[in-house]
């Protein structure tokens, strides 16, 4: 199988075709043949992208199953994964089918809400298995479309700005960034990415309208790459767009959300910004490091005071992000194993966590911490689950989440001493608001009338949640399950970069062009 | 030898011989009544004969002492003119049917704009440009007004002719410095007197003569008329002048650019880079507040030709490919938004109002999906064919030196993207209101559904559109 990542990323397409030209009506039973039909496909999905993983050569660093065509104006169709992205490639097959199950209860439109998280998961997966700079920002870019309207069409009541908001935000963020690849085809003459991250970007500080860029071309081609990531991510301060966006999109949306979309950001660092700007990354690097160091402490503050769960979920998730940007930053073997499981064992748990909240919001309609309390009473099962991945979510240890950010700490703490500090401060207060939350909602005696007669979680329900808790303590009890397959690549390119930083001397190069 | 320069103009004539029979034979036998049938017989000429021009080869030819060329550059162009102009005249039929406005003049002056069209993008002299410019602008100042009983219509023929006109008198008198001072009316002789230094007065011709262009391809700051004639004209005429002469202009433009003045190219590129920034920044910024889809799509017109203008701007032969793909393009995806303006209605009455587009999706899913493809093409979100022009144009902009402009370009965009985005919430997220009536025009429908298709599955290869401008722009700049 020559072309398994081209089959593994248009299956879904191929799903959404089907629903789109052969399903008709909007009855009750056209509707659940949509939800079927989703269902099957992103299932198929993920059994093809387990053939990826078992083939998969952990020995090497190279990209695997690359295919490639011909395509317009000298840019070509080159899908091909590494160990830094084949795992993302599985954690979104996995995550979909369950994804599309969340969503079962869904009676609005349900034909197109398939089509979009069909046609969503193809883009997504792209993102992750593109080699072509061009065909990335295409996967990249393209996955705005349907998420604008999955916020939308199903969102909460305050939709419509939370779908613009994130339309623009992410827009103004990628067109840099399509500038700044623009002008590496000029300069490379190439948009092939392995042959990009072996050119060498100039370097040389130059003075632009009279402010010395230390760094040069890398550094300008860095920021443009740092904007789109930076908002994706999400770094603080552009983070504003993604609690609205949770907040007011649906629970399978704030799913995919959380647990993919965000990760497109880390990622784009990881395959972008350190191998192609190693220089850049050295400049701006500390500038990270500090960003993430605030948007650990800061928003785990903001956190602690929100009303709404899926807000107080969403700032959190904003917490853990800076975990991975600083494991990245930190250009060791640690820091960027952490990093890449934190961003895995994030998709997981706070994937959970937003179909936690919509476990309960799909039988009160309300997501305010303040209308729940005593739940444990009358949903145990529940209780159990939420406290697991709460507990998660905190890093506790012999769950996934555990594993990430000591590993991010450990990678921090050999680079700079008072990032770590900071930063480590995090884990207290994240401790402190996710117990909070989940004190006030499942413990306690249950005393609000209107929740007397809630019932517990259904069959389905727990039949979602079962492979995320399975996943929360495999892997934080058998972490070499991934850096076994992302260590080779891992350690690649720590090589290559801090290669390249060492043979760059800022002092002489400042020196020179101040002459 | 005047037999070879008559063979070289012949699609031409053929089309002028037509609308002079066409008139002739209407005038003395059925008037109106055949006006349907001539719509038709007229936009299946413009169809042969673009497939003929096609087909041509790819030679150069000049006719008339060098006045008129016939090259690979002015082919692409009139493939462009004369498909999106067949394509207006099928969409326009059933719509001025119904409103009494299909008069048989209506085809004869669109045939007579095209010819002016063809002549434009082919000039080779001062003259000869004047001459398509004039005969272009003439026919569609009249067809602006062919509402006749309506103040609208007629205002907005009366605004484009007396802006036209002063236009027209800006671009003469540029004409007659580059004349005065060069020496010559033809262009290559133009080019030749600025080899070794170029005169002041010359420059002031430039100038001039770009005042005039500007003003035709509709971009800031020569941009009034354009939201004023958008919306007073008829829709189907508004599509027309939003598509077909927009190329020729475009076309013309970059002919005189380089060919009259391809040696003081960083003269111009100043300018043109000018209008470029204003126009992307102006059209996306005005927009905003437009209620009225006609004017919106006036203003998201002046945005598209100042990137249009940002690839004409590197001044090189990729910038000139980038501005014809992003013609094409545009062209496409401007055929199947105005087919989707033409099928709004309420109890048979036009409406405008991108207000009445109010949850539209729930009642026609599969047209509201074909104008969300071309909305967002608009915007140019990828993976839809609309990102293409704008990479192409990028691009050629960075590679011309432009790098502040292809930043300034992508700001306009993201800013741009907004009022094409309302429209989508009002189709998707809006509320419920009283329906548009139900259209049923199979060919309206049908160049909807053909122009969003193209617009995704145009991903894959572009339609093989990308080597024959490149083959274009190579005939220009060489």
């Amino acid at each position: 199988m020559d072309n398994l990542l081209s089959l593994t990323t248009f299956f879904p397409l191929l799903g959404a075709a089907i629903l789109a030209l052969f399903l008709r009506g909007d009855d009750a039973a056209a509707q659940k043949n949509a939800k079927w039909v989703a269902l099957a496909t992103t299932v198929t999905t993920f059994v093809i992208s387990l053939f990826i993983l078992f083939d998969f050569d952990r020995g090497t660093a190279d990209f695997q199953f690359v295919e490639q065509r011909e395509w317009i104006g000298g840019m070509t169709y080159k899908m091909g994964v590494d160990g830094i992205s084949v795992l993302f490639v599985m954690l979104t097959t996995f995550l979909m089918p369950l994804v599309i199950a969340a969503c079962w209860d869904v009676t609005h439109r349900v034909k197109e809400y398939m089509i979009a998280f069909l046609v969503l998961e193809t883009l997504m997966l792209g993102v992750f298995c593109a080699l072509d700079l061009v065909l990335f920002y295409l996967f990249f870019e393209a996955g705005l479309i349907p998420m604008f309207l999955i916020i939308g069409i199903w969102g909460g009541a305050n939709r419509i700005y939370a779908s613009f908001k994130f339309f623009l935000y992410t827009f103004l963020g990628s067109v840099l960034m399509l500038v700044a690849m623009v002008a590496m085809y000029a300069q490379a003459g190439t948009t092939d990415i392995p042959a990009l991250m072996n050119f060498e970007f100039g370097s040389e500080s130059f003075s632009l309208l009279g402010i010395q860029i230390v760094g040069g071309v890398q550094t300008l081609l860095w920021l443009a790459f740092f904007a789109s990531f930076a908002v994706k991510m999400p770094m603080w301060p552009v983070h504003t767009w993604l609690p609205d966006a949770h907040v007011q999109a649906p629970t399978a949306g704030s799913v995919v959300l959380a647990a993919i979309l965000l990760k497109m950001g880390g990622y784009g660092f990881l395959r972008f910004s350190l191998p192609m700007f190693p220089v850049g990354s050295e400049v701006m690097g500390p500038l990270v490091l500090w960003m993430s160091a605030i948007a650990i402490v800061y928003t785990s503050l903001v956190a602690l005071v929100q009303e709404d769960m899926k807000k107080l979920i969403a700032y959190s998730s904003v917490a853990h992000m800076g975990y991975v940007t600083m494991g990245i930053f930190a250009v060791n073997q640690q820091g960027i194993d952490g990093a890449i499981f934190q961003m895995l064992s994030h998709g997981f748990i706070s994937g959970a966590l937003f179909l936690c909240v919509g476990v309960i919001y799909d039988r009160m309609h309300t997501r305010d911490i303040d209308a729940y309390g005593g739940l444990v009473n009358r949903m145990p099962a529940y209780a159990l689950i939420f406290m697991l991945f709460t507990m998660a979510n905190v890093g506790l240890p012999g769950t996934s989440g555990f594993i990430g950010e000591f590993l991010t700490l450990m990678g921090i703490f050999q680079v700079n001493t008072w990032v770590a500090l900071v930063a480590t401060s995090g884990v207290i207060l994240s401790a402190a608001y996710a117990l909070w939350l989940y004190r006030r909602v499942v413990m306690g005696d249950l005393i609000k009338e209107s929740l007397k007669s809630i019932t517990d979680m259904t069959r389905r329900e727990k039949w979602i949640f079962a492979p995320l808790v399975a996943m929360t303590l495999l892997l934080g009890v058998a972490p070499w399950l991934v850096t076994d397959i992302i260590g080779a690549s891992v350690e690649n390119l720590v090589t290559d970069v801090t290669t390249a930083q060492a043979n760059w001397d800022p002092a002489t190069r400042v020196a020179e062009a101040a002459e | 030898m005047i037999g070879t320069d008559l063979q070289i103009i012949l699609p031409e004539i053929v089309l002028s011989v037509f609308a002079m029979v066409a008139l002739l034979g209407a005038v003395y036998t059925t008037k109106d009544k055949a006006a349907g049938l001539l719509v038709w017989g007229t936009a299946g000429i413009f169809v042969i004969v673009g497939l003929w021009i096609g087909t041509t080869g790819d030679e150069t030819r000049e006719a008339f002492a060098g006045s008129f060329v016939d090259d690979g550059f002015a082919r692409f162009a009139k493939v462009l003119i004369l498909f999106s102009a067949a394509a207006i005249l099928l969409m326009s039929q059933e719509y001025l049917a119904r409103r009494d406005l299909l008069r048989f003049e209506y085809p004869v002056l669109v045939t007579l704009a095209v010819v002016g069209m063809m002549v434009m993008v082919s000039a080779g002299d001062l003259i000869a440009l004047y001459m398509g410019l004039e005969l272009q602008s003439l026919a569609l100042y009249v067809v602006a007004s062919l509402r006749r009983d309506s103040v609208k219509s007629t205002e907005a023929g009366l605004k484009y002719f007396v802006l036209g006109a002063l236009s027209s008198g800006l671009l003469l008198y540029g004409a007659s410095l580059t004349y005065g001072y060069a020496g010559s009316t033809l262009f290559s002789d133009i080019v030749a007197s600025s080899v070794d230094g170029v005169s002041l007065g010359l420059l002031f011709g430039l100038v001039f003569l770009c005042a005039g262009f500007a003003f035709k391809v509709s971009a800031a700051p020569f941009h009034m008329w354009t939201p004023d004639v958008y919306e007073g004209a008829p829709t189907p005429i508004t599509a027309f002048f939003a598509t077909a002469p927009k190329v020729a202009a475009m076309a013309l433009f970059g002919r005189v650019m380089f060919d009259a003045f391809g040696v003081v190219v960083a003269d111009w590129q100043q300018i043109v880079a000018f209008l470029s920034v204003v126009s992307m920044f102006l059209g996306s910024i005005a927009a905003i507040g437009q209620r009225n889809i006609k004017r919106l799509m006036a203003y998201s017109s002046i945005t598209h030709m100042g990137f249009a203008l940002m690839g004409l701007a590197a001044g090189t032969v990729l910038g000139v490919q980038a501005m014809l793909i992003y013609m094409a393009i545009y062209v496409v995806m401007n055929l199947g938004t105005f087919a989707f303006i033409l099928s709004m209605e309420k109890d048979g009455m036009p409406v405008t109002d991108i207000d009445a587009l109010q949850m539209y999706s729930a009642r026609e899913p599969l047209k509201a999906l074909a104008m969300l493809i071309l909305l967002f093409s608009l915007a140019g979100v990828p993976p839809l064919v609309g990102f293409f022009g704008k990479l192409y144009v990028l691009r050629a902009a960075y590679d011309g030196g432009l790098a502040w402009l292809a930043v300034a370009g992508v700001v306009a965009s993201v800013i741009g993207a907004f009022y094409y985005l309302r429209i989508v919430y009002f189709m998707y997220f809006g509320e419920e209101r009283e329906p548009l009536d139900r259209n049923g025009s199979p060919v309206l429908w049908g160049v909807l559904m053909v122009s969003a298709a193209i617009m995704v599955f145009g991903v894959i290869n572009l339609f093989g559109v990308e080597p024959l401008a490149a083959a274009a722009a190579d005939t220009l700049v060489n």
